[in-house]
């Protein structure tokens, strides 16, 4: 019984796995690649870890948690790699299937907010006006 | 049962690490790559796993945990990177 | 108080973060993951911008239930997208205006957004007024506007902004 579940759990999670990278084959566009690994990918290592978890707290003598510490952090962190990846190809304007948002156009149009950013979270989002593209080892102006 | 579901799961995720380099190196430009090697860390924290539970042994532990933060670090730098042109600042 | 206990929610977090990195229950790891606990909070005060209040610990409980519920109900739905036909996707983007104000609690939408079913977070505005979302297959932007608020950013109004 134990054994089936631990089975379930495994091809459950390889094949969101799969799945998941499958999407990074199939899909047209990075904006729609984006959902396959952060979704399935993350949730089938997930499976994965847990399936140790329960393997090894059955079959050793004492109880084995910290699996669970890499499935908190893969979930946690996840979605902000894909957040940074999607926020780097607008600031890129890479090519989209769905019509782009005026993407670049609160960082160039609007340059006086940076003086507000105070927190990291916002801090991000004040992208040099003059250089929309891809900016080699510039000099940075000290404030920042 | 359990030792041929990981063998499955093996073939399943190596499928997943051809398909996540496939992508890698076909680009067609840095944010696709740097996709890839996201999928492609986590990936390896899958085959990790696996091979923990086919030979029996909490030692991969370690090593997927450290996969996962360095990736994790690797990812934001490289983001870091394309949106500021610089990573500490 | 303040000043030796800064943040009393991240000590209990680090202790058992210790724990599970150890994995063990001893009652000497147990103490030196309170120590960790304490020392770190203390020593790293300056780069902790806000204080973390959870103002409503039930309904912080039942965001996570319905949250793991979101996360796995998505999974099914992103494969069933993956495995169909991917010209038949229709991707948008779409403007969700935001209510929340502390950083905490946008990040935290945020994250849920980007793990629930079919949409990403793509970008926050500069004065943190709306969140720039993307949908892989959606026809109806303001259903799933309405949505995230109900579901997602009102309980974490709740939690994080209670008057």
């Amino acid at each position: 019984m134990l054994e089936f579940f631990l089975s379930l759990l495994i091809l459950t999670g390889a094949t969101l796995t799969f799945i998941g990278s499958l999407g990074l084959v199939r899909l047209k566009d990075l904006y729609t690649r984006l959902h396959g690994p952060t979704k399935a990918t993350t949730l089938g290592v997930g499976c994965l870890l847990i399936a140790s978890a329960v393997y090894f707290s059955t079959t050793d003598e004492n109880i084995s948690l910290h699996e669970i510490l890499i499935t908190l952090f893969l979930f946690i962190t996840a979605p902000v790699s894909a957040h940074l990846i999607a926020k780097a190809s607008l600031h890129l304007s890479l090519p989209s299937i769905a019509k782009a948002p005026e993407t670049n156009d609160n960082n160039q149009e609007t340059p006086d907010k940076t003086a507000e950013d105070t927190s990291n979270s916002s801090t991000d989002e004040d992208i040099e006006p003059a250089e929309p593209e891809l900016p080699k080892n510039t000099t940075r102006s000290p404030e920042q | 049962m359990l030792a041929i579901s990981i063998q499955i799961a093996l073939a399943l995720v190596t499928a997943a690490v051809v398909m996540s380099f496939w992508r890698l190196l076909r680009g067609p430009d840095i944010p696709n790559r740097i996709l890839a090697l996201d999928t492609l860390y986590i990936n390896t924290i899958a085959i990790l796993v696996l091979l923990g539970i086919h030979l029996a042994s909490a030692l991969f532990f370690e090593a997927a945990l450290l996969i996962a933060l360095m990736g994790f670090i690797g990812t934001v730098a490289l983001c870091k990177y394309l949106l500021r042109g610089d990573i500490i600042e | 108080m303040t000043r030796l206990l800064p943040h009393p929610v991240l000590t209990p977090v680090l202790a058992i973060i210790w724990l599970l990195l150890n994995n063990s229950i001893n009652t000497g790891q147990i103490l030196l993951g309170l120590i960790f606990g304490w020392a770190i909070p203390v020593l790293t005060i300056h780069f902790w911008p806000e204080a973390v209040s959870i103002r409503k610990p039930l309904v912080l409980l039942r965001y996570i239930a319905v949250l793991l519920y979101d996360i796995i109900m998505a999974n099914f739905t992103v494969a069933r997208l993956i495995l169909g036909n991917p010209d038949k996707l229709h991707p948008i983007f779409i403007k969700v205006p935001l209510d929340l104000t502390s950083d905490l609690a946008i990040s935290l939408l945020a994250n849920s957004i980007t793990l629930t079913p079919g949409t990403l977070s793509a970008r926050l505005s500069d004065d943190q007024s709306y969140l720039l979302v993307h949908a892989l297959n959606e026809t109806d932007p303001d259903t799933l506007v309405a949505t995230i608020k109900h579901r997602y950013e009102h309980p974490l109004k709740e939690i994080f902004e209670s008057c």
